[in-house]
């Protein structure tokens, strides 16, 4: 007795929409709807009123903020949206998996985390009594690729680079953000330097450990909302051509890897080359989306964990720099399409922070103004 | 774990639906897994942050008013499914098979516009409540003469009775050509 598998596709197709950078698009209608110029019509209303409707059952956003639907179903019983008790042998199909999962490769996964997190802060204390200089630099390279790789396969991380030639040697790396793991995958073939806000805990004795052996810049949560204090300390890594390159999430939060939002313009204001990263997860294998408004870091560690791999690609583009007469948030945006375009990811404008914080009021303002511009007023 | 889209919904239930909407099972299921994701309280109703959590709808001028229709179907301050799905069926599109039609007629979806101008809901769109609709598509950019002087051209246009108010027959009547099978239908699929 089958109940409701979903197919994972669309419910409508989308025919009117409103943004508060583009204005109002119908697709319906094949003139550009804003060279028209029209007399006020009771029938306008219907317009805003079945692209209300339409965004209700199917919008751009919120569905970023959630783990991607899969058309058929993984065996893992965190992503059976909407499917309930399906047969027996399914089931228990999906009771082995469970036993392997959690009791054959969870056990190892964890050995080889512990292992690797051990290692990685015995060495960089060692690597920290060195002097500064290209023996010390090149033992942390050496190291640091060594423990990114054994925590990888703590993941069981199955990653395939493209296009290595591109690889960041300085600069700043922007890559599209799923996950803590991101930082996993990308250390496992370049060292970067990191850039965060400094954590108490395991994660801070990381931090620090890493800082000792190579120069990273962890913030104090008082320091992250002085942007030019951000914006100096990020220039002064980068003007140093001995530091490492930094790799930074201009997103600003996780996203679920079907789509890449608005990028913060802060890092494109540092005036150096940009070399964009694009990540895409395999997601039959396992979901990597943390959704940090569900879930803490340690379940979704686990998550991980206990999924059946960490299937993904990597490719490095071409690196891009600020042209004469672009400002920071065009060059963000032109970057941001470029990764979305090659990781095959869904170009929003949209900001990652809706998963938290609320539409401004004063959104509403450029539909308003784009509607009134149709307007003819006598 | 997946329990927020768990199957909660009974056969009969969405036989139910099925008879009243003219929505197929499918879609029924469909719909109930989006009802669900904006139910974040996960108690089976939606409040009105749960609507305007959607930001492609906080940025709609006339959001408020589509989501008021949803609780003028509930005459309460959440939303069920049933009611949920009720508001959805007005935007089915048109069949020609007069059966298949169930909530979702010409006039149906006359009315839904009809509602959206009136405010306080007696049946009649009076010059005040236009202004203030219009002021809601327009915010401030277009003066309030010029507004009000589009607001009286309209109701002139379409008052018959003379009784400076718009009616829901006047309402249909002035809407006589207008294309409203496509203007308030969504495509849905399957």
């Amino acid at each position: 007795m089958i109940i409701g598998i979903f197919s994972g596709l669309n419910v409508i197709e989308r025919d009117i929409s409103i943004s508060y950078s583009k204005g109002i698009r119908i697709q319906s209608i094949s003139t550009d709807i804003n060279d028209v110029k029209k007399k006020f019509d009771l029938s306008d209303i219907m317009y805003f009123a079945k692209c209300g409707v339409e965004t209700i059952i199917e919008d751009d956003v919120t569905q970023r903020f959630s783990a991607e639907e899969l058309p058929s179903w993984n065996l893992l019983s965190r992503t059976s949206y909407g499917y309930h008790y399906i047969s027996l042998r399914l089931t228990i199909i999906w009771g082995l998996g469970f036993l392997a999962r959690y009791f054959v490769l969870l056990p190892f996964r964890l050995i080889l985390a512990v292992l690797g997190i051990g290692w990685l802060i015995v060495c960089t204390a060692f690597i920290g009594y060195l002097p500064a200089g290209k023996f010390k630099r090149e033992l942390n390279q050496y190291v640091m690729l060594m423990c990114f790789r054994i925590l990888s396969r703590a993941c069981s991380a199955i990653v395939t680079f493209h296009n290595r030639e591109n690889k960041a040697k300085n600069g700043i790396c922007v890559a599209n953000h799923t996950s803590p793991i991101d930082v996993i995958v990308l250390s496992c073939d370049n060292c970067y330097a990191l850039v965060g806000q400094a954590q108490g805990g395991l994660l801070g004795v990381l931090q620090r450990a890493m800082g000792r052996a190579t120069a990273h810049i962890w913030f104090e949560r008082s320091e992250v909302k002085d942007r030019h204090l951000v914006t100096k300390r990020l220039k002064e890594h980068v003007d140093d051509l001995d530091k490492l390159p930094m790799l930074i999430f201009p997103e600003g939060t996780c996203i679920n890897n079907t789509s890449v939002m608005m990028f913060k313009k802060g890092s494109f204001e540092v005036g150096t080359t940009i070399y964009p990263v694009a990540v895409k997860y395999d997601h039959r294998f396992g979901d990597a989306f943390w959704n940090s408004s569900k879930q803490g870091m340690i379940q979704h560690l686990l998550n991980i964990m206990t999924s059946w791999a960490v299937v993904c690609d990597v490719w490095y583009l071409p690196p891009m720099s600020k042209l004469d007469g672009e400002d920071a948030v065009e060059f963000a945006n032109r970057v941001k399409s470029e990764i979305a375009r090659k990781g095959g990811l869904v170009d929003l404008e949209w900001d990652g922070q809706l998963k938290r914080a609320k539409v401004k009021d004063s959104w509403k303002e450029k539909p308003q103004e784009e509607y009134s511009k149709m307007l003819k007023v006598d | 774990m997946g329990a927020r889209s768990s199957m909660q919904l009974q056969e009969e239930e969405i036989n139910e639906i099925q008879r009243e909407t003219g929505f197929s099972q499918s879609q029924i299921v469909r719909l109930y897994s989006r009802f669900t994701s904006l139910d974040k309280s996960n108690n089976g109703f939606l409040s009105r942050e749960d609507f305007l959590r959607i930001p492609e709808l906080a940025i709609n001028p006339l959001g408020d008013r589509i989501v008021h229709a949803f609780f003028q179907e509930s005459n309460d301050d959440t939303v069920n499914f049933k009611q949920f799905m009720r508001v959805l069926a007005r935007f089915r599109p048109i069949k020609t098979n007069q059966d298949k039609n169930k909530m979702n007629t010409r006039e149906d979806k006359l009315r839904f516009a009809f509602k959206m101008y009136d405010l306080d809901g007696d049946d009649k769109i009076s010059k005040d409540e236009l202004l203030a609709v219009l002021h809601m598509m327009v915010g401030a950019n277009i003066s309030e003469e010029q507004l009000g002087s589009i607001a009286d051209r309209t109701i002139t246009e379409v008052d018959y009775n003379k009784d400076n108010q718009i009616s829901f027959e006047e309402f249909v009547k002035a809407m006589e050509k207008v294309d409203v099978e496509q203007k308030m239908s969504i495509r849905f699929l399957n």
